[in-house]
This record gives C-alpha cells, structure tokens and sequence, in this order.
C-alpha cells in the first residue's frame, strides 16, 4: 500500500527524461539551426558582460599596486632632534600615515636613527636588505648584524659581510624646527619601484669604509680567511 | 524489528530514486582492483585525504573564534589557547594536521614516482598531483601567516623580500601581496582570504579530479621488473590483469587505507595532545626586535638554501630554480610516459629520488640550528672559559674582555659557546700568524665585517694578544716563514734563493 503511493509520487524514471530531450531536436530541425544561432548570440553577450564585470575587479585587485608614487611616503616627525645625542645610533619608532585602524601594533615601524655630528643625521630602515629580517645595532663593534642570515653592516650602513648585496635601506630625512623628519611610509624592499628616499647616500667616508674599500681593492681571493 | 528494516529500506529507495547515487557510488566503491595493489605501500593517498578533511573540519572550528585582523590575530589566538575549552588542542590538531599533511603528501609522490605511477595513461593525475603538492604547501605558507606572530611577521617579510626581487613586476607584486604600504592589516586580511577560500577551493576541486581519474584510470598495478608500458597495449593488459586478479577495492583492498588513515589521525592527535599548538610566539610587534624568525618546518630548507646562496646567484636561483623544478615535475610523465616501472630498472630514478631526499632532509636539518645566524646574545651571555683565562698576562686577559665586548663571540665559538657564522677560535693561534690575525680583524675579509673602525691600536693589541694564547693542545702556534727570512740578520745571496712567496 505504502509502496503504491510512494510510486505514485515519483517523478518519471530517468530513462524517460533523457528520451523526452533526445526527441526535442529531431522533431523541429529548421527551428534548431536558429536555435542554435541564438545560443551563440547569448554567450558573445555573456562575453561581454563579463568583460564588463571583470574590468573593475581586475582593477580592485590591482588596486595597492596603482596607487600613485607620491602618496606611498610622507614626511613623519621623529621628534626632537637633539633626543638623539651625537655620535650614538638609536632604535626610533614611528607609526605609519597610511595605516588603517585594524593594523593594530603592525604599524608602528621601527627604525634606527644615526646623529653623526649636528644636523648631519642617517636613517636607516629596520629591515635587512637581504631578505627583511630586523638588523640590531651593536655600539660596541659599531656593526648591524641580522638575526636571519648573517648579513652586517658598518655603522654607516654600508655592507660590512654577509648575504646582503647591498647596504641597508635609508629614509631622506630633514631637520625643520629642530625636529627630525623622515620620509617614510612604504615598506622598503629591493624592488626599484620601492626606493622612495635616494639610494643609500654616504654622508662621508668613514673608516669603516675605508677599510672595507682597501679590501676591495685588494687583489680577489685576498681576504678570504686563511685556513 | 523486520518492519523497521523495511520503512529504512523504502527510505533508502525514496532518496535513491531521485539522487541516483547510490548505485553510482556502490559501483565505484567495488570496482575490481588488481588483488597486489591491496598493499601497505599504496595507503598515502587517501591518508592525504583524510587529513585534508580533518583540517577542513578543525580549519571551521578555528574559524569560529579566530579574529583576522592584524590588530587582534594574537590576541584571539591567546584566547583560543587559554580561554576556550580545548581551543588549544583545536590549534593543534590543526597545526599537526597541517605538518601530517605536507608529509603524507610528499610520501605519496615519492611513492608514485618510485612505483612509475605516472606513466600512461596516468599522466594527468599524476601533473594535477603535482599541483596539490603546491596548493599544499601554499595552504602551510598562509597558515604560518594567519598564526600572527613574530615569526609570521618577518617570516611573511622575508617572502614579501622574496617577490620584491622578481625583475620588473616585483614592486606591483609586493603592493599586490601585501594590499598597502606595509605589512599589517589588509596583509593579513588578504592571506585569511587566500587561506579560507581560494586555495582550500581550488583544492578541493583538483582532489575531486584527482580520485575521479583514479577511479576512471584504476589504481596503478604492481610494477614487475620487465613488464613495459606501452600506450598500445597497456589498456588491454590493465583489463586483463583486474580480470584475472581483481578484487572488489572496497572492502579487499581499501581496509588497508582505512586502517593507515585512522593510525594517521591517531598520531596527529597523540602530537597535538603531547607537544600542544605552535606558538603563538611574541606578539606581531615590529619595534620587538629581538627576535631571529624562522619559518615553519616545511619551509626550514628554503631558508637555509637563502643563506648558502652566494649573494649573485640568490635573485637568479630563486625564480629560475622553481620554475625549473616545478616545470621538469609537469613534463615528467609526458616525456617518461611508457617503458619499465619497477624501481630496479629505473636506477636513476631511485638515485634521484634519494637524492632530492637528502637534500632537502639536510637542509632542513640546517635550518633548525641555523649555522649561519649569528647568536645575537652570546657576546653578554658566554664567558670566557676560564681555562683560557689561566697564567695570563694582564694585557691577554684585557684581550679576553675586549673579545667579548665587540661582539666576537656573536659569530666565533669559544669552548664550543658562541655563533657558529665564523670558525671557532680554540686554537686559532696554530692556524693564525700574529700578523695575519691583526689584519683579518682590522680589515676583516671573507665573510667577516673590518673592526678597524671599532677597534682602538690598544684593544687590536690585546685581542691578538689573547687569541695568540689559543692553541690547539700541543700544536705550536703558527709561523710566518717569510718573516723569519726578512728578518734573518745575514741576507742570503739572491742567486741561491728563488723569491719567497709571502705565506698566506
Ligand atoms: S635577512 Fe638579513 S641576512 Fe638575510
């Protein structure tokens, strides 16, 4: 009984339905080929539809990397030059001007500020410029060593040893009311793109570097540690 | 009892008539497999499965409580370890699961590509393995990353490092990956995306494709030395061989993968419950510096090859190496798609395979005590030991202290105490001349940065003279030959000397 009316409610069988949709194009053949035009017609709409659709969110995607140049750095306070005392390099702190409110602790960027004599300042990015990783400032040796791989960096921030092909990353800066202004704001990495400031810039030779020109010069395979 | 079984069985029909599943998957559960693939050897697949699915489920579970913003990430992961009943054994299921899983992956391929699975006509299954190898080991980068912590932060800056030096497209790339100007909020609110939706999506089709063409293909069959595949015949003979030896997969064959998938989970949740989740380690801070990042272990070997890598190769090999890689894994099955399958005719296969396992086995071996970084406490941490303090001269204990006030220490070992970036300085006197050791610390060279600048002529003094006192046991210190002959009172005549290389 129950089996009766549980038939009776069943669709059709599968095998019925596919026959029903087999029998559909034979049955009017001069209405297929237009229908068939149609359905061609209806995907180029498609097409252009989403062409249409895709545009804008190709270009929301794309957005962060179309962001012009001039408003990726701006000028930051690093407070008051004379917090820096002559001949010391310093761990400063700033927040970044783009962040968002969720960035939580993420955006305070550190970085480390050398007052060489006077006005004569060099600031120097956080990360390492082999691979990012936060470089410590050692007053002793008067060296930058990386936790990551190894890379150091005299005091001036120029290669010292290490996997780094270059020296550290440097911010343009300015000294306006006795105030030590940076100007930051993007994350510095190798890309070109990114070097907002001017390249690392010597503000002059030290002995550091120097010595590490003297080694240069030397003849290759001179300085490598003897066995 | 009897009319139970019958309402369950009218239930059955009543979703079968309109799902029409069940015969489907009924016929595919039973399909007849060659009877010597019921073997321990070919469990790894449906392993990974299984543990794709725990981490799908435990993956929701976190998601339930886990706030993905950079602001609050570390906190709600504190939370999930201390104020959610077993939130901290959810996280580590999940982060058990996901090491389980990169390792069961990677076990099944060297297992296909040692069994020449991937030869006709499985070669398709075989390329879309490969590419839920890498969604893999995408899904383990972005969870490293959502574990916001200290090691994420920079561990996701030295990837960040990593794309700013494709050529060209690096920069847009970075802006692209990190969705602004630094690594923060809309950083982590990106890999969170990548991480919940686009690869465990794309994942979970490619899976479906993949068991679908295990099904439509039939599981490999059991290499034997001189039985060769070829594209003509092969069809034939797999048929041949499931006719004669088949056996239905469920239950003969598949009680093996059960049994292996359950031990699996088992020892993912005997882990979590014994060593507990991964970190969080310190709060994603930036201005925290005292920190020496390190990725996750899957990734531990890329780390170390970045250190080893001369600084000219590092851009070219980092871009030109993948590719190469992951283009020789693509072609592999479309160029060696027929021929022998057993491993004992394939001895450059096995080579190969051992070897890419001891590489990446050695590296990563590196990558968990990380020769090359220096300690960056070590100088403040380690005395000296103070047999090398012993009957010495004021000026060579002055050197001892000036050895640990630069900072030596951080880079060259001392009684086995210190960073191992330089060689261990215990008997550098033996290997060292006095005038040799003074130029190497004020100039530095190889791998060591110029002291020059930070070294007084007295402190250089003393340092040389404390290093002159480390010998190695008996072995006497070190001799500049060239010196003794330009310091020998009678000149020689130069006709019967040649000139003197100066020793270096
Ligand atoms: S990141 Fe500094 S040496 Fe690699």
């Amino acid at each position: 009984m129950e089996q009766e009316s549980s038939k009776a409610n069943d669709p059709n069988p599968p095998s019925e339905l596919v026959d029903a949709t087999q029998a559909a194009p034979g049955s009017d053949a001069s209405g297929h080929s237009r229908r068939v035009f149609l359905f061609n017609v209806a995907l180029f709409l498609n097409g252009i539809v989403g062409t249409v659709l895709a545009i804008p969110i190709i270009g929301y995607l794309l957005g962060p990397a179309l962001r012009k140049r001039s408003s990726q750095n701006a000028w930051i306070d690093l407070g008051a030059a004379s917090d820096y005392p002559e001949g010391e390099t310093r761990l400063a702190s700033f927040r970044d001007p783009f962040s968002v409110p969720w960035d939580g602790q993420t955006a305070e960027v550190p970085c480390w500020v050398r007052r060489i004599r006077g006005n004569d300042f060099q600031v120097f990015a956080i990360n390492c410029a082999h691979l990012g990783c936060p470089v410590r400032w050692f007053a002793q040796s008067q060296l930058f060593m990386c936790p990551c791989h190894g890379g150091v960096y005299y005091a001036d921030g120029s290669r010292a040893s290490g996997p780094p092909a270059r020296g550290l990353f440097e911010y343009a800066h300015k000294v306006v009311d006795e105030k030590l202004m940076i100007l930051a704001g993007k994350l510095p990495t190798l890309a070109a793109k990114n070097c907002g400031g001017p390249r690392l810039t010597q503000i002059q030779p030290t002995a550091a570097t120097e010595a590490s020109a003297a080694i240069a010069s030397q003849k290759p395979g001179d300085d490598s540690w003897p066995a | 009892m009897a009319g139970m079984k019958q309402r369950m069985g009218d239930l059955y029909d009543w979703f079968e008539r309109r799902l029409g599943l069940g015969e489907a998957i009924t016929d595919a559960a039973e399909h007849p497999v060659p009877s010597k693939t019921s073997s321990w050897w070919y469990v790894f697949g449906s392993a990974a499965a299984v543990l794709f699915m725990l981490q799908i489920v435990t993956g929701i579970l976190l998601a339930l409580v886990y706030a993905p913003t950079a602001g609050e990430a570390w906190n709600s992961l504190q939370f999930l370890d201390h104020n959610i009943r077993l939130g901290w054994y959810l996280r580590a299921l999940h982060g058990w699961g996901s090491d389980f899983m990169v390792a069961v992956v990677l076990i099944h391929l060297a297992q296909v590509f040692l069994f020449g699975a991937y030869k006709y006509p499985r070669e398709l299954t075989w390329i879309v393995g490969v590419f839920l190898l890498l969604l893999t080991l995408g899904m383990a980068f972005t969870g490293q990353v959502l574990r916001f912590d200290q090691d994420a932060y920079w561990g996701l800056g030295i990837g960040v490092s990593i794309v700013s030096r494709i050529p060209w497209i690096g920069g847009a790339l970075v802006d692209i990956l990190l969705g602004g100007p630094i690594l923060a909020g809309p950083t982590l609110s990106r890999f969170f995306a990548l991480h919940v939706f686009v690869i465990p999506g794309i994942l979970l089709a490619l899976v479906a494709l993949h068991l679908w063409m295990v099904l439509r293909l039939g599981i490999n069959e059991w290499p034997m030395p001189g039985r060769l595949v070829s594209k003509k015949s092969y069809a034939a003979e797999y048929h041949k061989l499931t006719e004669k030896t088949g056996i239905p997969f469920v239950p003969d064959a598949a009680w093996k993968d059960a049994v292996f998938a359950a031990a699996t989970i088992l020892a993912v949740m005997a882990c979590a419950l014994w060593f507990g989740p991964f970190g969080p380690t310190g709060q994603p801070d930036p201005t925290i510096i005292q920190t020496a990042p390190k990725p996750d272990v899957a990734f531990l070997w890329i780390y170390a090859v970045l250190a080893y890598l001369p600084a000219n190769l590092e851009t070219p090999m980092m871009f030109i190496a993948p590719a190469v890689i992951i283009l020789a894994m693509i072609l592999l099955p479309l160029i060696f798609g027929e021929g022998e399958k057993h491993w004992s005719r394939r001895p450059m296969a096995v080579l190969m395979l051992i070897g890419v396992a001891l590489t990446l086995g050695i590296f990563t071996r590196l990558g968990m005590y990380t020769p090359w970084s220096p300690i960056m406490d070590a100088w403040s941490k380690e005395p000296v030991p103070v047999a090398y303090l012993k009957d010495r001269t004021p000026v060579e204990r002055a050197g001892a202290i000036v050895f640990e006030n630069k900072q030596c220490r951080n880079c060259h070992s001392l009684g086995g105490e210190g960073g191992m970036r330089g060689p261990a300085l215990d008997g550098i006197a033996s290997r060292m001349t006095e005038d040799q050791m003074i130029r190497q610390v004020l100039q530095g060279g190889g791998n060591m940065p110029a002291f020059g600048n930070a070294l007084s002529p007295a402190e250089t003094t003393a340092l040389v003279d404390f290093l002159e006192t480390l010998r190695a046991g008996r072995v006497p210190a070190a001799i500049d030959a060239s010196r003794n002959v330009a310091e020998s009172p009678q000149p020689q005549p130069e006709k019967t000397i040649p000139p003197v290389q100066p020793e270096r």
